[in-house]
């Protein structure tokens, strides 16, 4: 059967140079991206490879020097400071290693603000925030503030922010990256059931865990794509569990 | 099926049979769904042969006379003790691979790198399995913390593999500098 596939978020040529002659960088030098509804693409490679300023060009937080980024078919990269503000408001969720949560605000004051920030009525966006919360598993936390809350807790009170506006995308950069093992199984736990429920996600990491678990693995090295690893059937092909795990434990003997 | 994991199952008290397997499932979760259930009698049967395993009719049951009851003797006890005294660990083959690498290399025969990536493909492939199984498992089960050995265990070679990556790379690329 053939299905309709969207192309979600897309990138051609895009490049980000800082310096110039000698001293010429390429943060990220000509990429080539397509990300699919409902999609999850993982972008992995070692530290100073240009993921994060990828993610950042991406998301609209930088200015690209190269290229065009077109999101749900509308392209973004030429568009005015105002109208890109929009954009990271309205239609993209961010997720970042070091959670920038608000100190001074409470959980559920932190997963309301993006709301409030787009005009959301204050009564709408209090009932969203604590469905958010509730989501992530932190409705009893609701009235904790960051400092209170474990790193764990507070990356999932980050998560419940990003999707606070509904946005076309979640782009995440290193969410596990603070986390120990049992916190990132909840991360992935939660990165999966968003998955699930037809969130388009992209993911830059160095840790492998997180990246298993996309549909598309991508390999980064000095600002270019050099390898790209399929690790689903498609976006709704999904294995069952078990079939191959037994290889990894050896009874023999 | 190792016969000092199916004797120690035995140490705490004599069972049957199926509750040897029913005790391995618990343990093991998904990764045990491949267990042969003959495997735990084979064993059993190797074991009353060696001396360390008694086997005896259930009283209770005399219609299934395939119920037994098995036992530890003292020799069985024995061999428990020096199992859980033993410091042993299952050793991935790193040389073998690493040999590979050295032989595809010299020979021309295949790119390094090339078999760096297929690797790499396939443990991302089984780590993902992994971190399936360990997100379907509940909270402190038995088989979560086994499969968070096996996470940690496929993260650590993929490390080496990443390692491994950039050695190759550095390599070609000193040798297309010294042949030009």
């Amino acid at each position: 059967m053939q299905t309709v596939e969207t192309v979600m978020l897309a990138a051609r040529g895009l490049g980000k140079e800082y310096g110039k002659d000698d001293g010429l960088v390429r943060a990220v030098d000509r990429v080539d991206l397509e990300v699919l509804r409902g999609e999850t693409v993982a972008v992995m490679g070692p530290s100073g490879c240009g993921k994060s300023t990828l993610l950042h060009l991406l998301g609209g937080l930088d200015r690209a020097t190269a290229g065009e980024i077109w999101l749900a078919g509308q392209r973004i990269d030429q568009m005015s400071e105002r109208g890109m503000a929009a954009i990271r408001r309205d239609d993209v969720g961010f997720v970042f290693q070091a959670f920038h949560l608000m100190d001074e605000l409470t959980a559920l004051e932190n997963v309301e603000l993006p709301m409030l920030l787009a005009g959301r009525a204050p009564r709408t966006a209090r009932r969203r925030a604590a469905e958010l919360l509730e989501r992530v598993g932190l409705a009893d936390r609701a009235r904790h503030l960051p400092s209170q809350l474990s790193g764990g807790q507070r990356q999932r009170v980050a998560i419940a922010r990003a999707l606070a506006n509904e946005p076309l995308i979640v782009l995440a950069d290193e969410p596990t990256g603070n986390l120990d093992s049992e916190a990132t199984l909840d991360v992935l736990r939660l990165f999966e059931q968003l998955h699930g429920a037809g969130q388009t996600l992209v993911i830059v990491t160095h840790d492998s865990r997180i990246a298993a678990t996309a549909d598309r693995l991508i390999s980064m090295r000095d600002g270019a794509f050099i390898d790209e690893t399929r690790l689903t059937g498609g976006v709704s092909g999904q294995r069952g569990v078990g079939g191959d795990l037994s290889a990894l434990v050896n009874l023999e003997g | 099926m190792q016969q000092e994991v199916v004797l120690a199952l035995l140490a705490k008290e004599p069972a049957h049979g199926y509750q040897l397997r029913a005790r391995l499932r618990q343990a093991l979760g998904p990764l045990g769904d491949a267990m042969n259930d003959g495997q735990v009698y084979v064993t059993l049967t190797r074991l009353e042969k060696a001396g360390q395993v008694t086997a005896e009719r259930a009283v209770s049951d005399p219609d299934r006379p395939d119920r037994k009851v098995y036992g530890l003797t003292a020799a069985g006890h024995r061999r428990v003790a020096d199992w859980l005294a033993e410091v042993s660990w299952p050793k991935p083959d790193l040389a073998e691979f690493h040999l590979k690498l050295l032989a595809a290399a010299a020979a021309r025969l295949a790119d390094p790198i090339a078999i760096v990536d297929a690797q790499r493909r396939e443990l991302l492939r089984r780590l993902r399995d992994a971190e399936r199984a360990a997100m379907a498992e509940p909270d402190g089960s038995e088989p979560a913390l086994l499969l968070e050995g096996i996470v940690l265990r496929l993260q650590a070679d993929l490390r080496w593999l990443e390692a491994c990556e950039r050695a190759w790379t550095r390599r070609r690329s000193q040798d297309q500098g010294s042949r030009r």
